[in-house]
């Protein structure tokens, strides 16, 4: 009788306590990041974006008119000039073909939050998967992917990207997936390795190969969950490097996106009001300033969740 | 150390046949060949075409292709420009690098002796208002959208003051009746700083190796000389105007570079200089009884030092790289405009062109960022 109870009681309470476990890590690791200050701040700006992105479909759907409010075709039919200044219907002003800034700025948060999201998870699922790899079997298969890794980093990044784009027409898709591999069989996947390295010499994954592990369990289910926290970092400065690449190649009028902040700035650059800034401030400073605003706090995010997951910062 | 180098530059080598194969992929999997991308110009004569078309081989099957475009690389022979009609690929290239390299290798040294100076302090005043201002002064820096920071830069600068040009890399009005091209004052320029700071350089080791006690009087008469005998045989030249107008043009280039990248070495002096104070041999250096001063920049910015010059190298091999961003803003005709430009006018040969020549250019950089580390660094032996 006692022999039953404890085999069911040994399952709940080992669910238990692992919970109480997770829960209780999560919270020391919440509270280191929120002493760094510098994280929560990130947090605060990419929630403030978060919220503008969800709102633009309900306002669009509601209180907007897709006619006159559509970020890409609509028209402001009630302004005479354009660009027209901040007004009550357009709180931040028309761009020089007539479509409401405010509009613009509200559904790119939405697609640069998309790309960022992409590219991260491309990025961190080679990057996992190739330090994972390289660590756990050696040999001729992590000197092929390390030399891969290195062509990867020697790779001129932003000329890469800015040839590929006079040569396939590159999207948000196509950015993502072109940022996740560079970096995810580059340098993400190096950092990776090294700490993968760290991991398989423990005595539980010799014990797992004892116990008749196959390759592919142990890599999954023993190797891959190490290395999730400074994965998750990793994705903080991917995101970063997306927005920031995004911005830059749709500036310079390369990419064939629909409309993205980089994309408003090149649209003010043709019409030809880059230079009048304190004229025309609503054409530049919105756009501009929320480039900066969400690089910036993923980079910050991901600079105070480096003390929390890194064990060498942490004792500082 | 033999062979390491050896290792390297196999691996330098295996390196770029890859590289060059994915760029013989990329541009052999769009449709027809490059002299189809000239079908449409007037300038370019049917003549011309065949003769691409052979240069190229497109007639012929595509392993010979390959063999074509490897030897094309190696000879230096990328074909011609299309937006620089009758200029070849090369020519162009060539005008191009050296106003990159000028502008980026001026630009990392001044960000990284800023960088290095404020980290140092930074470390030693730890938890005052100068490390609050100037970590987040920094760190917006870092991160701030590019061309929308060279653009604010240039309007208050260029625009308003008018206190310097707006962008560009000469101003025509004053070249127009020039009896000397800008590329030969522009290689005389290099040719001037390349001498003085190797003069300078030279002094500064010697003085330093004696150990004089005059030694900062010696170093300031030097480059106090060294500036005076350069202005004397620039203005007897009788080019000073122009090469005066070229500087001009660089000005705010620099400055915005420095300023965005500089916090990135701050942080590193900072984080070095903070594991370095750690050691024994500066709490030794305090006891004798050495200034603080001293003992800061002697003891522990001295050996603070090694990853600072790392990354100095480092980000010197991805200079024309990260140009493009910069140079676009400020139309500074570099490798970076270059290549944006000759993408959008679709110039298929200056495009491929400039990025295998960027493509070599960072491998080399990289190879030089290796042996020089492994020189540098004494825990590092191969």
């Amino acid at each position: 009788m006692s022999a039953v109870n404890a085999q069911h009681a040994v399952p709940t309470a080992l669910w238990r306590a692992r919970l109480r476990l997770a829960l209780q890590s999560l919270r020391e690791n919440w509270q280191l990041f929120v002493r760094t200050r510098i994280g929560i701040i990130g947090l605060a700006i990419i929630g403030l974006y978060a919220l503008l992105a969800l709102a633009h479909p309900i306002l669009m759907n509601t209180v907007w008119e897709p006619r006159t409010y559509d970020p890409v075709v609509g028209y402001a039919f009630d302004e005479t000039q354009q660009p027209a200044p901040p007004s009550l219907k357009h709180l931040l002003g028309t761009d020089p073909l007539g479509r409401d800034i405010l509009s613009q700025l509200m559904f790119s948060a939405r697609s640069e939050f998309l790309l960022g999201l992409l590219a991260a998870t491309v990025t961190v699922v080679i990057g996992t998967a190739v330090g994972a790899i390289a660590a756990y079997f050696g040999g001729w298969v992590d000197t092929l992917l390390m030399r891969l890794a290195d062509i990867m980093i020697m790779m001129p990044a932003i000329s890469v990207l800015i040839v590929l784009s006079a040569l396939i027409g590159v999207e948000h898709f196509e950015l993502a997936l072109i940022i996740g591999i560079l970096s995810g069989f580059g340098a993400t996947g190096v950092v990776l390795k090294s700490q993968a390295l760290s991991v398989v010499v423990k005595p539980y994954i010799d014990a797992a190969r004892s116990a008749g592990g196959g390759h592919f369990h142990i890599i999954l289910v023993h190797i891959v969950p190490n290395l999730l926290p400074l994965s998750f970092l990793y994705m903080m400065f991917t995101v970063t490097s997306a927005i920031f690449s995004e911005a830059v190649l749709s500036f310079l009028g390369l990419l064939d996106v629909r409309m993205s902040w980089g994309l408003m700035i090149h649209t003010t650059e043709s019409a030809g009001y880059l230079l009048q800034v304190t004229e025309f401030w609503w054409l530049i400073f919105p756009a501009s300033l929320s480039i900066t605003l969400l690089c910036s706090a993923f980079y910050l995010v991901g600079r105070s969740l480096d003390e929390v997951v890194n064990p060498r910062l942490r004792s500082r | 150390m033999a062979k390491y180098l050896l290792k390297r530059l196999a691996q330098i080598l295996v390196t770029l046949f890859v590289f060059l194969t994915l760029v013989f992929f990329i541009v052999n999997a769009q449709p027809g060949d490059v002299s189809n991308f000239y079908a449409l110009n007037p300038d370019v004569p049917p003549e011309t075409r065949e003769r691409l078309q052979d240069l190229f081989g497109v007639n012929e099957p595509l392993w010979k292709q390959y063999l074509v475009h490897i030897k094309n690389t190696f000879t230096g022979n990328f074909g011609i420009s299309f937006s620089h009609y009758p200029r070849s690929v090369a020519d162009v290239i060539m005008e191009r690098l050296p106003r990159t390299v000028v502008l980026f290798m001026t630009a990392t040294a001044l960000s990284f002796y800023l960088g290095f100076a404020l980290g140092k302090i930074l470390a030693w005043r730890r938890g005052g208002w100068f490390e609050y201002t100037s970590t987040v002064g920094g760190v917006t820096l870092y991160t701030v959208f590019t061309p929308w920071f060279g653009l604010m830069m240039i309007w208050l600068f260029a625009f308003k003051a008018g206190w310097l040009p707006i962008g560009k890399f000469l101003d025509p009005v004053l070249w127009r009746d020039a009896s000397i091209d800008a590329n030969s004052v522009f290689n005389q320029m290099i040719l001037t700083a390349f001498v003085v700071s190797v003069v300078v350089f030279a002094v500064f080791v010697i003085t330093g190796q004696r150990r004089m006690g005059n030694a900062r009087i010696i170093r300031i008469a030097s480059i106090a000389l060294a500036s005076l005998a350069v202005a004397g045989v620039w203005i007897s030249s009788g080019t000073v105007v122009f090469a005066w107008d070229i500087l001009r043009h660089m000005v705010l280039p620099v400055v915005t570079l420095t300023l965005i990248s500089f916090a990135g070495t701050m942080l590193l002096t900072r984080n070095s200089m903070l594991e370095t104070m750690r050691e024994d041999f500066v709490m030794a250096a305090r006891a004798k009884g050495l200034p603080e001063r001293a003992v800061r920049d002697k003891h522990v910015a001295r050996n603070a030092l090694l990853p600072v010059v790392t990354s100095f190298i480092f980000s010197l091999a991805f200079a024309v790289d990260g140009g493009v961003i910069t140079e676009s803003i400020f139309s500074w005709p570099g490798m970076g405009q270059t290549l944006v430009s000759a993408t959008l006018t679709e110039d298929l040969p200056l495009a491929v062109g400039a990025f295998v020549f960027v493509g070599i250019f960072v491998l080399v950089a990289h190879l030089v960022a290796d042996v020089l580390y492994a020189y540098l660094d004494p825990r590092i032996r191969y």
